[in-house]
């Protein structure tokens, strides 16, 4: 076993350690400290925040890749972790809680006879000596995963009120960290639980488990909607400053830049960097020498492509507002006192255009992972290989015309990204309203 | 005023000039023009000769950016980048690297384009301003709490979702229109309803919340303050000062876009397969058909242009407070 560090992986946990860092910072800064005390009693942003983080554990557990030393695959260790989900497919569809497969076989009988069948499914429901039996074995498993659950939240509160102490942990935000945690763990113990039985989301065409393929799409969701932000902060924010802190050709070149990136057409500019870079790959493949590698490349490459088209509306706010910051008398003290350029934006600056970095890198969050599944959908998004709900979409959608539907594959995809989502858009809310100055009165 | 358009429209010129040095950096990085005419011709089986034909006869034999073998300001002229740019700057789009006359198709499916564009957008509008008035209206009770919800929930939700849910109810189980396609003359009616009703459906989430905050902000002011003083009715202080009041900053924004609705939605026009001018360029892109893609991208960031200058030119129409020096 040898570990395998993938470009995506790398700067996703360099990203993690930064955002670690930067709380650790605002712990000891008693104005940034304030919002967050604001978001704190807001429950909503809180039980947003606990689901998101829930989804950034699975998504930094499929970060974490090796190779294995049995077969030489690369696998990380979500993979390890819910090993039976990756392991057990069938031959091809099969719907939720299903014992037998969606498409008829020939099968030959006990007394020698042949007949047109549906098989049962190798490993969904298996154990089952009679099928007719399965909902009373689904509710039976499903209490018992659920108390599992609950068994391990109660614990997990325990262990919580021995750090907090009882009062803290009955009253917000820990209150409502618990009771998110709480649903959390007893819905996931119940899925787990079933899924060792049965699919509990079916399988997909090649029998692959579709809550398999939704829990790996988490991380390219993830990647998707983070690192793409890495690129764009140094651009939005470096240049967007210096355009309305400098002004004069600096601003007019600045303005030109942006100005000229943002009359192209979006997709036009995503579809021709998907394009060259295909290219690319296709005439250096010495390069590329396993799948995953090319398959992380061209991940990689569309959280470039969407930064360099993405970085121009917080270029355009941080310049506005640094254009009146340039104003503001203690800018114009330090500027007297002879003090440098760089040390004036370092210090009187960035740290007060930093509300706005902030919100306009949550709010640009969630319409990330959406726009993911929507480029993936017109080919110019994910490499195919790459688990992602895009790619789910992409795959499935034709199998709205069978009968009887093939509906879960869709269904799984969209729930998780509107969860995903969701979470994203309450917490991005939140965040805004605690660190917009203008709605920090009400 | 004129002075200062002269100056936008001069001010055009380096963007335009900027746009096609990026599409051309980008796609020619990508395929150098004996890759083009090998894949245009069919892989197999091409002769040199017949690519250097190909070349020559759309003008693709010359050196990309700077040619070494001209004098003087020919260097710079004689080459594909100039040759290419000059004939768009004068709109002559020429023909595909296929054959077919650009200008002609881009007149032939702006048709298609703009009938679903238009109605979208004006649907778009009537529907989220009513929503965003009515969450003002009721604000601070239990109807504009779940409205906003219900924003945040359709806003979560994906565009892919709305336009598969759409297809699917409407189409294959109610089977009240046609999935995707498109038609000439009044069949063209029953193509159009689903795409625009999908688009209308994906933009509220978003749509409203944004008018509502412009609503809100315009109510917070003094002025309102002083017309309910003087004891006007709610009704009346939304519809007589509010609502004009708020509708500058949409009417601008929709401004800015209007010149783009003739390109039409890529991502739309390709679900439905809708015969526009956004599949248009998305086919030409998965073809490579640079020719088309370089017309089109040249004439959205015109239009992209347009849009900013007759944004500030609406400003000084509907705010007298605004003047464009």
């Amino acid at each position: 076993m040898s570990w395998v560090v993938l470009w995506t992986d790398a700067l996703l946990f360099a990203l993690a350690a930064g955002i670690a860092a930067l709380a650790l910072y605002t712990r000891r800064q008693e104005h940034l400290r304030r919002p967050w005390r604001k978001i704190a009693r807001s429950r909503t942003g809180v039980a947003a925040l606990t689901v998101l983080a829930a989804f950034a554990t699975i998504g930094l557990l499929d970060s974490i890749h090796f190779r294995q030393a049995s077969n030489g695959q690369v696998v990380s260790l979500l993979d390890r972790w819910i090993e039976p989900l990756r392991i057990r497919s069938e031959k091809t569809y099969s719907a939720p809680f299903a014992t037998h497969l969606y498409a008829r076989e020939f099968q030959t009988l006990p007394d020698g006879g042949k007949a047109w069948l549906y098989p049962r499914l190798q490993y969904g429901g298996a154990h089952l000596q009679d099928p007719n039996d399965r909902w009373r074995d689904v509710t039976q498993r499903a209490l018992l995963g659920g108390g599992k659950g609950a068994a391990v939240w109660l614990l997990l509160n325990m262990g919580l009120a021995l750090i907090l102490g009882l009062r803290r942990l009955m009253w917000p935000p820990w209150a409502t960290v618990s009771l998110t945690l709480g649903i959390l763990l007893v819905i996931g113990w119940t899925v787990a639980e079933l899924s060792l039985a049965y699919h509990v989301l079916g399988t997909d065409k090649v029998g692959e488990d579709v809550l398999y393929q939704s829990l790996k799409s988490i991380r390219t969701g993830l990647i998707i909607g983070t690192l793409t932000t890495l690129v764009m902060l140094p651009l939005g924010l470096g240049l967007g400053v210096v355009a309305g802190y400098f002004g004069g050709w600096i601003d007019d070149l600045i303005q030109y830049l942006y100005t000229t990136l943002n009359s192209i057409p979006g997709v036009l500019l995503i579809a021709a960097a998907i394009l060259m870079l295909q290219v690319y790959m296709a005439a250096h493949e010495e390069q590329f020498t396993s799948l995953v590698v090319r398959a992380d490349m061209r991940l990689f490459f569309l959280c470039l492509i969407l930064g360099i088209t993405s970085w121009t509306g917080l270029c355009r706010l941080l310049r506005a507002e640094t254009l009146k910051l340039r104003e503001m008398e203690y800018v114009q003290a330090a500027r007297a006192l002879g003090v440098s350029h760089p040390i004036i934006l370092l210090r009187h600056i960035f740290p007060n255009v930093f509300h706005i970095v902030l919100i306009s890198v949550v709010l640009d969050f969630s319409g990330l992972v959406l726009a993911e599944a929507v480029l993936s959908y017109v080919n110019i998004g994910v490499d195919p290989t790459t688990q992602s709900w895009g790619n789910m979409i992409n795959s499935a959608r034709l199998e709205l015309a069978r009968e009887p539907v093939v509906w879960w594959t869709l269904a799984a995809a969209f729930a998780f990204m509107f969860t995903f989502v969701l979470a994203a858009n309450l917490f991005a809310d939140v965040v805004r309203d605690a660190f917009d100055p203008r709605r920090a009165e009400e | 005023m004129t002075q200062y358009l002269l100056r936008r429209v001069l001010y055009a010129f380096p963007i335009l000039v900027g746009v096609n040095l990026i599409t051309f950096a980008l796609f020619f990085v990508v395929n150098p023009p004996d890759d083009m005419a090998r894949m245009q011709l069919g892989h197999k089986h091409v002769t040199q000769e017949a690519i250097e034909k190909w070349k020559h006869e759309r003008g693709y034999d010359l050196p990309l950016l700077f040619n070494t073998q001209a004098q003087g300001m020919q260097r710079l002229t004689q080459t594909i980048f100039f040759q290419k740019s000059v004939n768009l700057f004068l709109f002559r789009f020429g023909r595909s690297d296929s054959g077919r006359d650009i200008v002609a198709d881009i007149k032939e499916r702006m048709g298609p384009s703009l009938a679903i564009a238009v109605p979208t957008l004006l649907l778009g509008l009537i529907v989220n301003i009513t929503f965003a008035l009515l969450l003002v209206f009721f604000r601070r009770t239990h109807f504009e709490l779940s409205g906003l919800a219900a924003c945040v929930v359709l806003m979560s939700t994906s565009a892919l979702f709305y336009i598969i849910a759409g297809q699917y109810l409407f189409g294959k189980v109610m089977k009240l229109v046609p999935i995707s396609g498109y038609g000439g003359g009044m069949s063209a009616i029953k193509f159009v309803l689903l795409p625009v009703l999908v688009g209308v459906v994906s933009g509220i989430g978003s749509g409203v919340r944004w008018y509502r905050t412009l609503f809100v902000e315009e109510i917070e002011k003094d002025y309102v303050r002083t017309a309910r003083a003087k004891g006007l009715t709610e009704p009346k202080i939304l519809f007589r000062h509010v609502l004009p009041n708020a509708l500058i900053p949409i009417l601008t924004g929709v401004v800015a876009i209007l010149p783009l609705l003739f390109l039409g939605s890529l991502l739309t026009e390709s679900f439905f397969g809708i015969p526009g001018l956004g599949s248009y360029t998305i086919d030409a892109i998965s073809r490579q058909d640079f020719a088309i893609v370089r017309a089109m991208v040249f004439l959205g960031s015109a239009l992209y242009i347009l849009g900013l200058v007759l944004t500030d030119i609406s400003y000084t129409l509907v705010d007298p407070r605004v003047r464009l020096e």
